[in-house]
């Protein structure tokens, strides 16, 4: 699938930087960032908050069969991060032997190639962990 | 004061001995080992291009020093293997590290000395007023022809400076360039793979830009070989450094801690950046250093540079260059084929 | 509300159906029904239709208007529902919400998915818009990946084991080697799915629901007027539906799915039946863990004994609850936007008693449980056989 240019454009931020944000009410940390906080509705005030990257695995699988695409990434590991400052994200764990990845395991963020939308197309940029050591 | 206000280098985890690509083409692996002078050259993973090197560098600079993004106006990227033909790199790295949108950005080309003149611009930008910290980084995922020499040390890797005034890891004490049209390297657009002048590449190209570029350093400074701790010459190879160097009457070990070819290969602009970093990250305070680059078509960029005390507050905390070279993975040629993108899908 | 029932069901065979599209198999499906609730059509007032993803899978929109088309029924009003894999499902709701309310006497409901005019590779990027694109399929989240994430976390926190996992496909493939609309009739053992090709680690290809074309219709009646149709009505007696966030990540807990717990507290509320009344279910098994954490969230097995209560043949025809009597998503195949809508046809069937060498003895009222991406949309409908 093709995803379009303002589209990619848009999430800049929140992909290269990690850009979300936190409802200053509640204090809950949104990744990506939420219009509205669901816990506190009309009552929430979101503002921008960029983070860390670090976090640790909640859940990890080995994908063997991948989309249209990312033939030549696969197999790659993808997990549920929880990051530091809360929120659970989805990404791939790049450069992590088996044995390391596992529940529990600290992560930090990298800066990658997600895919290519052909050889003419645009390159699409964004997050994927490591496991530290 | 100017000079060097933090740096960061990334070279990837994969690597590939020199014995894999001569078993591909029935070579000698001996000889070319011993010839080059390289055991095995950096690859990076099928997700890393010149920019997201050039970001993971950046952000060790940023970590090392205590600046907010948003004080970097300007950001270089030299690159020979920028991952767009029309659409800067430099922009990718800015929104990666959040320095934008009050800030400018250019994405240069200069073969393996395109990082070298981002450094360049940046001190002129610095010094000038016009900005409060510059980022000049090099990067490549550079490119061999299979089965052509370049193909045992074309690699990947790249380093990021961050020039400004205050906070100093290093000063740079002066700059000097040299530069003539020599067609000694190539490459034409919309070719995969750069062409050059085999022999040509030496005596030509090589020897005389780095050279001259180095002794020109040291008349304008006043310097002789005996004032510097440390060379860092550029390194296509490990063997012409040290030709140089004795050419030079330069100790060998002067010039061995910036020399890092024989464990990953020529990573083209990252090569100086990287070799520089790898002096900074032992340097001792007070130790001089004289760099000399080298961009292929030619030209030569030298700078006399002056560690501060400063150095051993900040380089603990970004990955050091050795760390880089040490957490390695091999690949046979066939995963090397694929993680090069060289497979037709 | 009125009372509603169903007076008819059919169902296309469930597999790679090569020589027909959406229009041959819709009608199929709906010619079937119609005949099996001695309609002639003049009857029907209205139309739903289930469906996920036609517009990706064979370029095709506007499947409201094909499906009143393609079955001969003109001009009546008809509604297409997308719901993701609970496409199905939902439409039901919709057609049941529709007799109930009063609008309607008489409706339609069908669910089709037309999938092998694609690629694998494109079909799994078609299924991937079941989740969160934007967050999920841009990291290169497939289907399988997801639920993937969902068995590592049941089996970390509960024990589970792949053993068990396949024991769920190996009860399907043999509820399914009895369905002769099952795209697998075969049997297979537990050696079999643990040594088959890995997919997302640890689900294996015999983990995984497949690739299906397909089409299921049933008919909804007022039940005051039903038995002008059949003799054997089978009435709905609890319909709810809930949804949770796109993305699983953003999910307090991996091991169970909130809507679906909260559809089927519903669904029981209002049938006033609890977990111990229900025989029989057609749960969602789109991957072996699914079907763990359906038995689960449906209260019929303590959280995280799922797997151990499959394994040890609980979930096996006639035995404590006969689960996915059909052969379920797995074995009997899962055109996505029909699944949902087949599911209450096999009800149907079993509480009429017309169910052969799959029928559950003494079927009195029986369960469907029908999940949407990776369970951001879960609809549950409970069904009793008219007394």
């Amino acid at each position: 699938m093709v995803e379009g240019i303002p589209s990619i454009w848009r999430k800049i931020p929140n992909r290269y930087r990690l850009e979300g944000n936190v409802c200053e009410t509640c204090e809950t940390a949104y990744f990506p960032p939420r219009v509205v906080c669901p816990k506190c509705r009309r009552k929430g005030k979101l503002v921008k908050k960029r983070f860390s990257g670090n976090g640790k695995i909640y859940s990890f699988t080995k994908v063997y069969t991948p989309p249209t695409g990312l033939e030549l990434d696969a197999p790659y590991h993808l997990a549920i991060i929880e990051l530091s400052e809360g929120p659970k994200i989805l990404g791939q764990i790049v450069e992590s032997d088996d044995k390391k990845v596992k529940i529990g395991a600290q992560v930090k963020m990298v800066f990658r190639k997600m895919k290519e939308d052909g050889n003419a197309g645009l390159i699409h940029y964004g997050y994927k962990f490591k496991v530290i050591d | 004061m100017i000079g060097i206000v933090s740096y960061g280098a990334y070279i990837p985890k994969y690597r590939i001995k020199t014995e894999k690509i001569a078993e591909v083409w029935g070579e000698d692996s001996d000889r070319i080992t011993k010839g080059l002078g390289i055991i095995e050259k950096s690859v990076p993973n099928v997700d890393e291009d010149a920019s997201t090197l050039a970001v993971e560098a950046a952000r060790i600079a940023l970590k090392r020093a205590d600046i907010d993004p948003q004080e970097i106006d300007a950001i270089f990227v030299g690159s020979e293997s920028h991952p767009y033909a029309v659409k800067p790199t430099s922009t990718i790295v800015a929104e990666a590290i959040g320095a934008t949108p009050h800030m400018t950005a250019a994405d240069l080309e200069f073969a393996c000395k395109a990082g070298t003149a981002g450094i360049q611009i940046c001190l002129g930008l610095v010094k000038s007023g016009m900005a409060r910290y510059g980022v000049a980084i090099g990067s490549d995922t550079s490119q061999g022809r299979p089965g052509d020499a370049l193909e045992y040390s074309a690699s990947a890797g790249a380093g990021a400076y961050i020039i400004g005034q205050k906070n100093l890891v290093a000063e740079i004490n002066g700059t000097y360039s040299f530069t003539t049209d020599t067609p000694d390297f190539w490459r034409r657009p919309g070719q995969d793979y750069p062409s050059h002048g085999g022999r040509f590449t030496g005596e030509p190209a090589y020897f005389k830009h780095v050279g001259s570029a180095a002794r020109g350093m040291m008349e304008r400074m006043n310097t002789s070989i005996e004032d510097y701790d440390y060379f860092v010459f550029h390194q296509p190879n490990a063997k012409f450094p040290l030709r140089l160097a004795k050419k030079m009457g330069i100790p060998k070990e002067k010039v061995t801690p910036g020399l890092l070819t024989p464990y990953i290969g020529n990573t083209y602009s990252g090569a100086i950046m990287v070799a520089l970093s790898n002096v900074l990250d032992q340097a001792k305070p007070g130790a001089r250093i004289l760099v000399s680059s080298f961009g292929s078509g030619a030209g030569s960029d030298a700078f006399d540079i002056t560690v501060t005390d400063r150095i051993e507050e900040v380089r603990n905390r970004g990955t050091k260059v050795k760390e880089f070279i040490d957490n390695k993975e091999y690949l046979s040629y066939g995963k090397y084929v694929k993680h090069r993108r060289k497979l037709k899908m | 509300m009125r009372k509603v029932s169903i007076i008819g069901a059919g169902m296309t065979k469930f597999g790679e159906r090569w020589d027909k599209g959406i229009p041959e198999l819709i009608a199929e499906a709906g010619v079937r029904a119609l005949v099996d609730a001695n309609l002639s059509g003049e009857e029907i007032q209205a139309v739903y239709g289930g469906t996920m993803a036609a517009g990706r899978l064979v370029g095709q929109e506007h499947i409201g208007a094909l499906l009143a088309d393609a079955m001969g029924l003109n001009p009546l009003p008809s509604v297409r529902v997308e719901a993701a894999c609970a496409s199905g499902g939902v439409a039901l709701r919709q057609a049941y919400l529709s007799v109930a309310s009063g609008m309607y006497d008489i409706v339609v409901v069908g669910g089709v998915e037309k999938m092998t005019d694609v690629s694998t590779g494109d079909a799994t990027i078609a299924l991937a818009g079941a989740g969160d694109i934007e967050w999920e399929f841009f990291s290169g989240a497939t289907f399988p990946a997801l639920y993937a994430l969902i068995a590592r976390r049941h089996m970390t926190e509960f024990g589970t084991t792949e053993e068990q996992l396949a024991a769920v496909a190996v009860k399907n493939h043999e509820n399914g080697s009895h369905n002769e609309f099952a795209q697998f009739q075969n049997k297979i053992t537990i050696d079999q799915v643990l040594n088959s090709k890995p997919i997302a680690d640890p689900l294996k290809i015999l983990d995984c629901s497949p690739i299906t074309d397909g089409a299921a219709a049933v008919v909804l009646a007022s039940s005051d007027i039903a038995k002008k149709y059949t003799d054997t009505p089978i009435e709905i007696i609890g319909s709810a539906q809930a949804s949770d966030t796109l993305a699983l990540h953003d999910r307090e807990s991996l091991t169970s799915l909130k809507a679906a717990r909260v559809a089927a507290e519903n669904a029981y509320k209002q049938a006033k039946v609890t977990p111990k009344d229900i025989n029989l279910a057609e749960v969602h098994d789109c991957f072996t863990i699914a079907e763990v954490l359906a038995i689960e969230d449906l209260g019929f097995f303590p959280k995280g004994k799922g797997g151990i209560a499959t394994l040890e043949g609980e979930t096996a025809l006639n035995s404590k609850i006969s689960i996915n009597t059909s052969g379920g998503l797995k074995a009997c195949g899962h055109p996505v936007g029909a699944t949902g809508v087949k599911q209450a046809a096999e009800i149907t069937w079993q509480l009429r008693g017309e169910a052969g060498k799959r029928q559950v003895d003494n079927a009195t009222i029986g369960l469907t449980h029908n999940i949407g991406g990776s369970g951001a949309t879960a609809v549950v409908h409970i069904m009793k056989r008219a007394d």
